[in-house]
């Protein structure tokens, strides 16, 4: 290959700059969830499947009444994954921050992922109560990954507060709608000092890499892969998704335009 | 009363009334629920109670205790 086509400000796959997040690296862009799923060893398996290291969990009351204690832990090994507990079901700053403080006595980390919703049927945040909830989490020493509309503002706002990361989301959380307004995606990339995750709406792995090929950082998603028919299979075509997009990414995209170019010679043609 | 009656306590465990023998150290507590301190955590009266105070905790009449795990989510 000559010279003149190498792009000396892009890398190819091999030479991806890892993925930072919180001074970690991870070999892989695609955080996933553990909801959903028909039973801790399946969870294990499409967590495995889907080359995921970081996990995302539930805070939740422990059942008293249940005797089999098994714990979801058990399956998931903190020393293997990145565990990012979320706090989903949080309507308030207070409640996010309190479900925080707790799962950081848990004991495997401060990564928490901050979720403040405001209202029940879309599952939209709340954006100035999870800008608020950012301001004094990062005051305590998490480390916060805000889910977040896909606005440009308010992830630049929770930039500055100091969170590790903004994830926007890309339609309503398991809606699966994919990547609805891909360029204030853009726009966040663009502005964005640190990694930004698409985090909700994701349906199936052209999303994923969708996302990746925008320039994300990483896409977090659950439903889609849990929710598939085969949960296990699709845990593989995420995986392969967000490598492929990233890969379209990193190589540089053709520019679209209105009319053909010819892919053979022009010249030389029998007539 | 019988004795061991009036030595039974009421508290308030993850939101419903429980009933303890008696004063109990939160670390006997959570032995006896069969849970595993590296699994969970625990708020008395909405402070947290860090793990190494669990030996030297007691829970009292009246106290709301929360003990949370991880459960799947996204």
């Amino acid at each position: 290959m000559s010279g003149t086509r190498a792009l000396p400000h892009r890398k190819t796959m091999l030479q991806d700059t890892p993925f930072k997040l919180a001074g970690r690296t991870f070999k892989s862009r695609l955080i996933v969830g553990t909801g959903k799923y028909r039973d801790f060893a399946e969870t294990r398996k499409a967590v495995e499947e889907s080359g995921a290291e970081m996990v995302t969990v539930a805070v939740r009351r422990v059942n008293i009444t249940d005797r089999a204690k098994e714990n979801l832990l058990d399956y998931l090994d903190p020393k293997r994954y990145q565990i990012l507990p979320n706090t989903a079901g949080c309507y308030t700053a207070e409640e996010a921050i309190r479900t925080c403080r707790l799962a950081r006595e848990v004991g495997v980390g401060d990564m928490v992922k901050l979720e403040v919703i405001g209202d029940e049927k879309t599952l939209f945040p709340d954006v100035a109560a999870t800008i608020e909830a950012a301001k004094v989490l990062v005051k305590e020493g998490f480390k916060v990954l805000p889910y977040i509309t896909d606005d440009p503002v308010a992830c630049l706002k929770l930039q500055e507060i100091g969170c590790v990361a903004v994830m926007p989301l890309a339609a309503p959380i398991g809606s699966g709608l994919g990547i609805r307004n891909p360029y204030n995606i853009a726009i966040i990339v663009e502005q964005a000092r640190v990694p930004v995750i698409v985090d909700a709406g994701v349906g199936t792995a052209s999303d994923a890499a969708e996302a990746m090929e925008l320039g994300c950082d990483g896409v977090l998603m659950n439903t889609a892969i849990a929710g598939a028919k085969d949960p296990i299979a699709m845990a593989r075509a995420m995986r392969l998704g967000i490598e492929a997009g990233r890969l379209a990414y990193l190589s540089g995209r053709i520019e679209k335009k209105l009319y053909a170019t010819a892919s053979s010679p022009i010249t030389g043609i029998v007539r | 009363m019988g004795s061991t009656e009036s030595a039974s306590l009421a508290i308030t465990l993850n939101g419903e009334p429980y009933r303890l023998d008696g004063e109990t150290r939160l670390v006997a507590l959570i032995a006896k629920l069969g849970m595993r301190p590296a699994r969970i955590a625990v708020e008395l009266n909405r402070e947290i109670v860090p793990k190494s105070q669990y030996e030297t905790t007691t829970v009292k009449a009246g106290d709301v205790l929360e003990i949370i795990n991880f459960v799947g989510g996204g």
